[in-house]
């Protein structure tokens, strides 16, 4: 039997007032607030925040399939979900697959998982999303939409979120697109899409999975529904004979956002950090036609919470209070600054144990934790190599600069040397972190990061920012 | 086996040093080239080898040999980062003192205001460096951590190194800032502001070396070698798990080296010329170099120790603060103020009787550092 046995969500810190977008362009405002993935956060590692939300570092459990979602995936011709895997340092994960091109690319990966996990072809599947939306400046789209990732892992353990029943329809609509040339998401002006599309569409596959799945819609605790806004995921809902005000998932329109692709299985996770055993989930998603899902929440859904619960992300935030950031995060604004970067693909192959999944060193003799992995040991020049080790992703700024020099879209640029947990020393960027809070003691935990575009490469290193427990601190 | 007395400086030259958009490395390596030879009061002819300190402006022995088209001999670039100018000397100095040539010449020169922005290339794609300011930044938040220093205490070293560089007819910034110009200064690399770091500057030096017992032959106040240290550290401290950004390794080595050789200690010392790329790094170089007890030397600084008419000046020259850095010039440059001061020759800025003078460098991570103890007695 497959079921769900972990998942959760990840939110990046940054957030911006819709309010602050409206007064920039002169446009009508809106309510609430969206998330905005930092300058160096992609769909990449908003995956990976979330997958270590879910797996916590190193991780719980050995994978063997590995599936990646995202309409903004970093490469357009290189496999994603294997730099994911090799991130979460996943040696054994044999199946590694990216799902994209549709809002419904999470519901696709999350029944494959099942399909596989269920005829005994893999025992444990990562699916995971990350989504930094491709919106328009001074576009409807740009105040609506939201940044995050979330992760889900589908195993053969009992107890966990069985899938009870599931419909898909497929239907060739333009809902929401992006041609293979343009840079920002298109919809049809109007009531398009609401009377013919989602309005349509939508209550059809849920009945359909509600019929399949043999209950009422009464008997569903919590329906999960994605849509673009609240009104229209409401309507559907009540279309079925649901009470949107009593069970119906809230979309986080208010505080993050339509993530788009992301949000399938980011309000899943959500719903589920809440359920009890004995519920039963009502999930719609959207795009493309519509998947849908009734689950049944096992006894031991409570082993499946993430390190970090939503509440506390929502809560832990840093607020743009002008739109000039966010514009740079998001290249807007082209920088006339030479490129001192570069990169090597080469170097990247040889040292890849360093790179994506930060191992260090340990010394066999003296026991000193290193990074690199030096050939022969920085304290003791043991000459017969390190042993490999993942380093700890904890640990203390032991003295840092703010770089007034060098540009960066959020700055100053902040480096530090941090002494790890463990007695490792590294060196690295700062992120997600106010220059003012910055002191040598501060507590911080690494987090995985784009440094930069050179050499035709992205190139992903990991940064320090400010651990969760003293970010909440300095908040209040 | 020590170097000294067995090597003399009997010339030794200096461009201005500058923001010169109107000369190639060309003209400033034989300004100071021409300058040395003449005070040696030799032919060209009678340089048999040479070395050249360069971090990164030319490379091989044709930096040297086509400004001055002196060819048909060995030369040698060498390249130490900052301490390349005063490796050079060190090489030729070994040369000259293994009995290998009589008469050699070695020059440091760097011409960095051709580039838009100063700065060493990255070397892997995400493993960080940092930039010239890097371990100093991260030494002075430590050092204020520690010792209970502030951005004044650094302050003083900026005041006190302007001062002096009035007085030097070929420094680069020849005016004195206030206290308060420096603390209002925009920031670089924090805790540094822009009057924290030295300029980057474009400048030649050179130094004419002969065995010492050739010198009086040559001229009367030959300057002699007492005694030259170098010391290479880890360079990646970021790294070190025993790295304490309290101080640098390298230079305490390479000044134990060359007080042993000369069999001096610090207290011997008329004047001292150290590397104050940054103001933190005058600080903890007073510490290192035995001038002070470790953790005092923010305490040297706010009561303004070590200033010209003290007993022990350091930086007589303006140091790199005032006089400018052409990393690979900088060693070389120093040996000079040294020669002039032994000499008697350094004008308004004369250390009065100076016998014994020392000259630090120190480069790259702080990994790097070269020491020479110079004298005017055998």
């Amino acid at each position: 039997m497959a079921g769900i046995s972990a998942f959760s969500t990840y939110l990046p810190r940054y957030r911006l007032p819709r309010a602050v977008i409206a007064q920039h362009w002169g446009s009508h405002a809106l309510p609430g607030e969206r998330s905005v993935a930092n300058h160096d956060e992609d769909s990449l590692t908003l995956a990976v925040a979330a997958s270590q939300n879910a797996l916590g570092v190193p991780s719980r459990v050995a994978l063997d399939g590995v599936f990646f979602v995202s309409n903004t995936a970093p490469y357009r011709e290189k496999l994603v979900a294997s730099s994911l895997a090799a991130v979460l340092d996943t040696e054994s994960a044999t199946r590694t697959l990216d799902f994209t091109d549709s809002l419904r690319a999470g519901s696709g990966a999350l029944f494959t998982a099942f399909d596989l996990v269920e005829s005994g072809q893999q025992e444990r599947v990562l699916v995971a999303t990350g989504e930094v939306r491709p919106v328009a400046p001074d576009s409807m789209d740009e105040k609506a939409a939201g940044d995050a990732g979330a992760a889900v892992v589908v195993s053969r353990d009992a107890g966990g979120v069985e899938l009870l029943s599931r419909a898909s329809v497929t239907e060739d609509f333009h809902g929401t697109w992006r041609t293979d040339r343009e840079d920002y998401l298109r919809s049809f002006p109007g009531g398009l899409d609401a009377k013919f599309g989602y309005g349509r569409i939508m209550p059809q596959v849920l009945h359909q999975a509600l019929e399949g799945a043999g209950v009422q819609a009464e008997q569903i605790s919590r329906a999960v529904v994605c849509g673009s806004n609240p009104r229209a995921i409401g309507a559907v809902v009540a279309k079925i004979g649901i009470d949107p005000m009593q069970r119906l998932q809230d979309s986080l329109w208010g505080v993050v956002g339509d993530t788009g692709v992301a949000q399938s299985l980011l309000l899943l996770a959500a719903a589920l950090e809440h359920a009890q055993p004995g519920e039963l989930i009502l999930w719609g998603v959207y795009g493309d036609g519509a998947d849908a899902a009734v689950f049944r929440v096992g006894d031991q859904v409570s082993a499946g919470l993430p390190e970090q619960r939503l509440e506390q992300q929502i809560e832990v935030k840093r607020t743009l209070d002008a739109y000039g950031k966010y514009a740079r995060f998001r290249k807007f604004v082209k920088s006339e600054f030479p490129e001192l970067e570069s990169s090597s693909a080469a170097v990247l192959f040889r040292d890849r144990k360093e790179m994506l999944p930060l191992y260090g060193g340990r010394c066999p003799k003296c026991d000193t934790l290193q990074f690199p992995i030096n050939r022969i040991c920085v304290r003791c020049t043991y000459e017969d190599g390190l042993e490999p080790i993942p380093l700890p992703r904890r640990g203390t700024v032991f003295t840092y600069y703010e770089n007034h020099v060098l540009p960066n879209p959020d700055p100053p640029l902040i480096e530090a040397v941090i002494e790890l947990d463990g007695g490792a020393r590294f060196f690295c960027q700062m992120t997600d972190v106010a220059p003012a809070d910055l002191h040598i003691g501060m507590r911080v935990e690494l987090v995985f990061r784009r440094y930069h575009d050179a050499g035709g490469i992205h190139n992903y290193f990991w940064k320090a920012r400010p651990a969760a427990a003293a970010a909440s601190e300095e908040r209040g | 086996m020590s170097l000294k007395n067995r090597v003399a400086i009997i010339g030794a030259g200096c461009s201005r040093f500058g923001e010169h958009y109107d000369k190639a490395a060309e003209d400033l390596i034989v300004e100071a080239a021409q300058e040395a030879i003449a005070d040696a009061g030799i032919e060209r002819e009678r340089i048999r080898a040479g070395w050249v300190g360069t971090i990164s402006s030319a490379l091989s022995g044709n930096a040297l040999s086509d400004p001055l088209k002196l060819t048909g001999i060995p030369i040698t670039r060498v390249e130490n980062y900052c301490a390349s100018g005063m490796d050079a000397v060190r090489n030729a100095a070994f040369s000259v003192a293994a009995g290998m040539y009589d008469i050699v010449i070695a020059l440091g020169f760097e011409k960095m205001r051709d580039a838009t922005l100063g700065g060493l290339p990255a070397p892997h794609p995400v493993k960080d460096n940092g930039e010239a300011p890097h371990v100093f930044a991260l030494s002075a938040h430590r050092y204020f951590a520690n010792h209970g220093a502030s951005k004044s205490t650094l302050a003083k070293i900026a005041v006190k190194n302007h001062r002096h560089g009035v007085l030097s007819p070929k420094a680069h910034l020849r005016m004195e800032v206030s206290e308060e110009k420096v603390l209002n200064a925009p920031m670089i690399y924090s805790p540094l502001g822009l009057f924290d770091c030295c300029p980057t500057t474009d400048g030649a030096a050179a130094v004419i070396l002969c065995r010492a017992d050739l010198a009086k032959q040559l001229r009367d106040d030959p300057i002699y070698i007492k005694g030259m240290g170098l010391s290479v550290s880890y360079g990646a401290p970021h790294y070190d798990p025993t790295f304490d950004y309290d101080g640098f390794a390298a230079t305490r080595q390479a000044a134990g080296q060359a007080y042993e050789q000369a069999g001096i200690s610090a207290k011997d010392l008329d004047l001292v010329e150290c590397h104050d790329c940054f103001t933190i790094t005058e600080i903890l170089n007073y510490e290192d170099l035995g001038l002070c007890p470790k953790g005092e030397g923010g305490h040297a600084a706010e009561e303004d120790r070590f200033a010209l008419g003290n007993a022990l000046p350091v930086n007589p020259s303006g140091g790199l603060k005032s006089f400018g850095h052409p990393v690979g010039a900088t060693g070389v440059r120093m040996l000079y103020e040294l020669t002039q001061h032994l000499r008697g020759d350094a004008g308004e800025r004369q250390v009065p009787n100076a016998r014994l003078g020392l000259a630090h460098n120190l480069g790259g991570m702080g990994a790097v550092s070269a020491v020479t103890v110079l004298g005017n007695e055998l």
